[in-house]
């Protein structure tokens, strides 16, 4: 096995290079079943923090893992971003916060990846001070049966579930650190 | 909202601080510790980890299905010209020209094939074509510092650029960082995501940078410096610097787990 190239922090200056247009619209406005996750990332202090970046990665609908591309469409004539193209969906989201902490995602809700699975939307965590990225889960619902939920107290389950808001949206807060922080995890 | 004390600390109490973990991480591993492969989260001389990294241990997760899949990206969103920074405008960015090239590959040594690459780095002076960068070095009208491209068949992205100048930040008095680039990549599982800094061979700034001394095993550390390859330098061209990218991860693939 050869050692891995370590991580090191996406410093505050990411915000030109990796977020793009539509980044956090994995659906279009309108769309039938679409739904908005949103939050805000904490410190330790319970201070927003307005240089963080989140990643998703997620099923479709039916559960599918194919994840169209075209994420980032650039636009071969200008040489920016184009937006999506409103027909694939790729599975993929990438959202900067905003001054005060807050982040928004329009997706859909996940289709369960195998039979009988919990279906979850995968969160990469990035931030200046945050030298290793993170990685957390997003469950729509408390779903039973779930092994990692499965495996935690109901405090810090909790932290993993999204609360449901009126008008199809989810609310999803993410402590880096603190008496509320969110589960992250370690895989392998 | 800085988590700097108002007068800024002195680089000495960094580097004593530096020093000391580097001991005691020196000692662990000669006493039969595991090889830390990455930065430590929790790393002081980096004030602004302090109150950025959880305090509880990791939760160890099976990757699920959707953690050993990830995003695709194809020929959609790159164009030809996101690999040269240097061709991104009317007129030639100033600095010192370079190519930088490597290979992506997974912990088994596999190519890691037709994956984004994304780059972003400072201008030759040091300053960063970023609104909040308020460094007073000149912006450069030709450099914005940000690319992209898919890796090919044999896992190799290659970056034509310009040497980024080092830059001072506030972590302390008299901080700077080392000339770095931005690297941010992806595998085919979610699990394989990288996001980490390249560096440049014989920089004066490492010892002082708390940044790149969070990893705290050198040759870990070693890992980050890309190495100067006089083959690759083009006369009367660009300069030419090489490195291998290893992503961590699953070395399972999804199809392997038997789906
Ligand atoms: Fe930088």
């Amino acid at each position: 096995m050869r050692p891995p190239t370590p991580s090191q922090t996406v410093g505050p200056f990411y915000g030109y290079a990796l977020p793009f247009t539509e980044g956090g619209e994995l659906v279009p406005p309108g769309h039938p079943g679409a739904i908005t996750l949103h939050g805000v990332v904490y410190d330790g202090a319970g201070q927003p923090i307005p240089d963080a970046l989140l990643e998703f990665w997620q099923a479709d609908p039916d559960g599918g893992l194919d994840g169209a591309p075209g994420s980032m469409r650039r636009d071969p004539v200008t040489g920016t971003f184009a937006g999506r193209s409103g027909v694939d969906f790729t599975g993929f989201g990438r959202v900067a916060t905003d001054a005060a902490g807050h982040w928004t995602l329009r997706t859909v809700v996940p289709g369960p990846a195998a039979p009988g699975a919990v279906p979850y939307i995968s969160v990469c965590v990035f931030a200046r001070g945050l030298l290793h990225h993170l990685y957390t889960r997003v469950y729509l619902e408390d779903g039973a049966g779930d092994p990692l939920l499965d495996s935690l107290d109901a405090d810090r389950r909790a932290t993993l579930v999204a609360r449901p808001e009126p008008h199809a949206t989810y609310r999803f807060d993410i402590h880096l650190q603190g008496s509320e922080e969110t589960v992250f995890l370690e895989f392998g | 909202m800085s988590t700097n004390p108002p007068t800024p600390e002195p680089q000495a109490l960094i580097d004593a601080e530096t020093a000391r973990i580097q001991a005691e991480a020196d000692k662990a591993l000669a006493d039969g510790g595991q090889e830390e492969l990455h930065p430590r989260r929790d790393y002081p001389p980096y004030r602004s980890s302090i109150l950025r990294h959880p305090k509880r241990p990791l939760v160890a997760a099976r990757e699920a299905f959707t953690e050993l899949r990830g995003p695709v990206f194809g020929v959609t969103d790159v164009t030809e010209l996101d690999s040269d920074l240097t061709r991104q405008h009317h007129g030639e960015p100033l600095g010192e020209r370079i190519v930088v090239t490597g290979r992506v590959l997974d912990r088994d040594g596999r190519p890691v094939r037709g994956q984004l690459v994304e780059v972003w780095q400072a201008n030759a002076s040091g300053r960063y074509a970023h609104k909040r960068d308020q460094h007073p070095a000149p912006l450069d009208p030709n450099f914005t510092g940000t690319g992209r491209c898919l890796t090919d068949d044999e896992g190799r992205y290659t970056f034509t650029s310009i040497k980024p100048g080092p830059y001072p930040w506030r972590n302390h008095l008299n901080a700077w960082r080392p000339a770095h680039i931005h690297f941010s990549l992806f595998g085919t599982a979610f699990t394989q995501r990288l996001v980490t800094q390249m560096y440049f061979p014989g920089d004066p700034l490492f010892p002082y940078d708390p940044i790149f001394n969070s990893i705290t095993d050198e040759r870990a550390r070693q890992r980050l410096i890309a190495g100067y390859d006089h083959d690759l330098s083009s006369p009367e061209w660009s300069l030419g610097y090489r490195w291998d990218i290893v992503l961590d991860g699953p070395s399972a693939t999804w199809m392997e787990e038997g789906r």
